[in-house]
């Protein structure tokens, strides 16, 4: 399938984040090779989302490392709480090369569905309309939603948008996606189609990192997953063994939907 | 008792379209005018340095708590008192010059006026912006001011839309002041024929017809351009709907 | 400064012009206000009409212009009846025309304001007004009005302050407000910045007090019921 050997993506170590006096990530490190889809999971409050924040700056890590594709963020210090990004333009550019799917989708309500796709390509990577437009059609048939292209997202249904957004994290041609609890702000019945689209992506072999609360996605599209728990990473491993036979024992709680 | 004799009104004609047209463009002119320095000053009141957003609030502070009336006053007639002005004036420089003519201090003031308010309803449109959608700018890597010319203003400049029309029909009612420094707009027009024929009804209710045509004849304009500029916000109206899949 | 401290009082007795002006201009929009809300909420269509015909004729002429004409016009027409009622010349004051005309203008924008307030206060209030025995007026004055008052504050505060920057051109038509006074004042010592700069000070003053009232009013009144924005 791919010929390039498992190289290593993203690489974060030892991230701390806190907020004043509360500790939201003490310490968590995860990496990711080529093709690989992680998810993480953790009941709210758990840190993953801020976690996933961290990774492409919306949030600033209080100590850490961050490598993409092998290019540390060069970090300086700021506040007590936030470490400062050192060279602006590096920031950008390691941030294109990571797209985020959000939660409450946020696509540019003012612009139709395709304009929202080539708007980054144009305007950051410097594409021209033409290209950034081939791409547009590409991944707008890819997840379904070609036929909205001249809709305005306030007139889609949930699911649509969030298919919408994910054309546009694609466009971008990233070397990973970021998914923030992509279906969590979805109508039961829309989930499936948006799950449906993120497996065929990570079929495609892109990798992928999801925050999540959908187990079944876990356990059947990601190949590692890990576990967060008040901050630290409580347990990682294989989904098919860690999600049926749980090591420790809050992960068995978390499972049973004890742990709130 | 003579009620409404027409051929006041018919008889000046010439007068009354002489100062409708003066009246148009010292309205136009400024609100343009104002436009185009409300929208840098409204990022400048929005920012969190309070070095650059301070003289901004003072400044607008200012413009919306006073009368415009009395900021005509004070630059037509108020300008002239500084005796470094007067030497100015003496010298005979033309861009000096300028702040004696009523036309251009009409035109200063009510500019400086309507920015005020305008860079005010921009500011609270920028700031109104859904933060997720300035969050997805950020992830893409877009720089600040990429985001801020892309997506805050357009977005922004948008949802001003229906303030901003309503700024505009403020402004053409608001420029019958220009009468108080001698101009002679559609106001200065209907006070002529007043004192000419002493005929009050005549002279102000034309105008006054006058003014009502041209603010629908604004609103009408601005109705189209909501259509076209807000579509986006308004709800779906066409018959199968989109939403199912 | 020094003519700004000789001139002083008689400036003082302008604001307290503008001041009256502005507070007797409320007090009549205010009424006329509450009663064009009952007609534009009425079920005869002609009275919603009418009230319709007024707000639109406000918004589209200027203040200045509907002066002029109550002023100049309501002199001329007073003229005509004490010379059929054979009375002696009254003159129209330009207190009365002033107030008269700002009254009336603001009179469209309070009925906007209460036409809005009274439709968001929830139906079910009065339903439920009714079904404790309640009568018509009862539940009116008793839950209505009181509530209606509540959403109503933010507009009315609005509404005073353009309103207090709108008494302003009554110097046009030679009142002896606090702008006319310093335009005369400005003349005669030949310092109209001076004198037009603190005007704009005690202007500042007004709306600054004005605002402060208005949040505390706002703040009691538990408010905060302005127009969503999503």
């Amino acid at each position: 399938m791919t010929n390039t050997a498992s190289k290593e993506l993203l690489r974060i170590e030892n991230l701390y984040k806190q907020y004043g006096d509360n500790e939201v990530l003490k310490g968590v490190s995860l990496k990711a090779n080529s093709g690989d889809v992680i998810s993480i999971i953790g009941s709210s409050g758990s840190g993953k989302s801020t976690w996933l924040r961290c990774i492409n700056f919306l949030e600033q890590p209080t100590s850490g490392k961050i490598i993409v594709a092998g290019e540390e963020v060069k970090l300086l210090p700021g506040t007590r709480d936030a470490l400062k990004v050192a060279d602006q333009k590096q920031l950008q550019k390691i941030r294109t090369r990571l797209s985020m799917v959000f939660q409450h989708f946020n696509l540019w309500g003012h612009m139709t569905v395709l304009e929202n796709v080539i708007e980054a390509p144009i305007h950051v990577l410097g594409l021209s309309k033409k290209e950034a437009m081939a791409r547009a059609e590409r991944y707008l048939e890819r997840v379904g939603v070609w036929r909205f292209r001249d809709t305005y997202p306030a007139h889609l249904s949930g699911g649509q948008q969030q298919r919408v957004a994910i054309a546009r994290a694609l466009a971008m041609e990233p070397e990973a996606l970021l998914f923030d609890e992509p279906t969590s702000a979805l109508d039961p019945e829309l989930v499936g189609e948006v799950l449906k689209v993120m497996r065929s992506i990570a079929e495609e072999g892109r990798t992928m990192l999801v925050v999540t609360h959908e187990m079944g996605f876990a356990r059947e599209v990601s190949n590692h997953v890990i576990f967060v728990h008040q901050g630290r990473v409580e347990e990682e491993g294989n989904p098919r063994e860690v999600l049926t036979k749980p090591a420790s024992e809050r992960l068995q709680q978390f499972l049973s939907g004890n742990l709130k | 008792m003579e009620w409404f004799d027409l051929t006041v009104v018919t008889g000046s004609l010439p007068e009354f379209w002489r100062g409708l047209w003066m009246t148009l463009h010292l309205t136009g002119i400024a609100l343009i005018v104002g436009f185009a320095f409300a929208v840098p000053l409204s990022i400048a009141r929005v920012s969190k340095n309070p070095w650059v957003s301070a003289p901004v609030r003072a400044y607008t502070y200012f413009f919306r708590g006073t009368p415009m009336l009395v900021q005509l006053l004070l630059v037509y007639y108020g300008i002239g008192q500084s005796e470094w002005m007067q030497q100015m004036w003496e010298t005979g420089n033309p861009f000096w010059l300028l702040f004696r003519d009523a036309y251009f201090c009409a035109l200063l003031a009510f500019s400086l006026n309507t920015c005020a308010y305008q860079l005010e309803m921009f500011a609270g449109a920028i700031r109104n912006t859904p933060n997720g959608e300035v969050e997805a700018a950020k992830a893409m890597g877009m720089t600040r001011s990429t985001a801020l010319r892309r997506i805050i203003l357009p977005s922004a400049l948008r949802r001003a839309l229906p303030p901003f029309s309503n700024e505009v029909i403020l402004m053409l009612q608001g420029s019958a002041i220009a009468s108080a420094v001698t101009l002679v707009d559609l106001t200065g027009a209907a006070r002529n024929v007043y004192s000419r024929h002493y005929a009050p009804f005549e002279a102000f209710i034309f105008a006054g017809l006058l003014y009502l045509v041209v603010t629908f004849v604004l609103v009408g304009l601005f109705r189209v351009a909501e259509n076209r500029w807000l579509a986006h916000l308004q709800p779906r109206r066409s018959a199968s709907s989109a939403k199912k899949d | 400064m020094d003519a700004l401290i000789e001139y002083s009082p008689s400036l003082l007795a302008g604001a307290w012009v503008t001041l009256k002006v502005a507070i007797l201009s409320l007090i009549l929009a205010v009424c006329t206000g509450l009663l064009g809300a009952a007609c534009k909420l009425s079920r005869l269509a002609p009275l919603r009409w009418w009230t319709a015909l007024y707000t639109t004729v406000v918004r589209g002429v200027p203040d200045l212009v509907m002066m002029l004409l109550v002023f100049y016009g309501g002199q001329v027409l007073i003229n005509q009846f004490s010379d059929y009622l054979e009375w002696e010349m009254i003159e129209l004051n330009a207190f009365a025309a002033g107030v008269l005309t700002i009254g009336f203008i603001f009179g469209a924008y309070f009925t906007e304001t209460f036409r809005g307030a009274f439709q968001a206060v929830p139906a079910g209030q009065m339903e439920a007004g009714r079904a404790y025995g309640m009568s018509g007026w009862q539940a009116f004055w008793r839950v209505l009005f009181p509530q209606m008052l509540r959403y109503a504050l933010p507009g009315m505060g609005n509404n005073w302050l353009v309103l207090l920057k709108s008494t302003a051109i009554v110097s046009m038509i030679g009142l002896s407000d606090m702008t006319w006074l310093a335009d005369q004042a400005g003349r005669s010592t030949h310092q109209p910045f001076t004198f037009y700069l603190a005007v704009c000070v005690l202007y500042l003053a007004m709306t600054s007090v004005s605002n402060a009232v208005l949040q505390r009013l706002e703040r009691r009144y538990n408010v905060g019921v302005r127009e969503a924005n999503v």
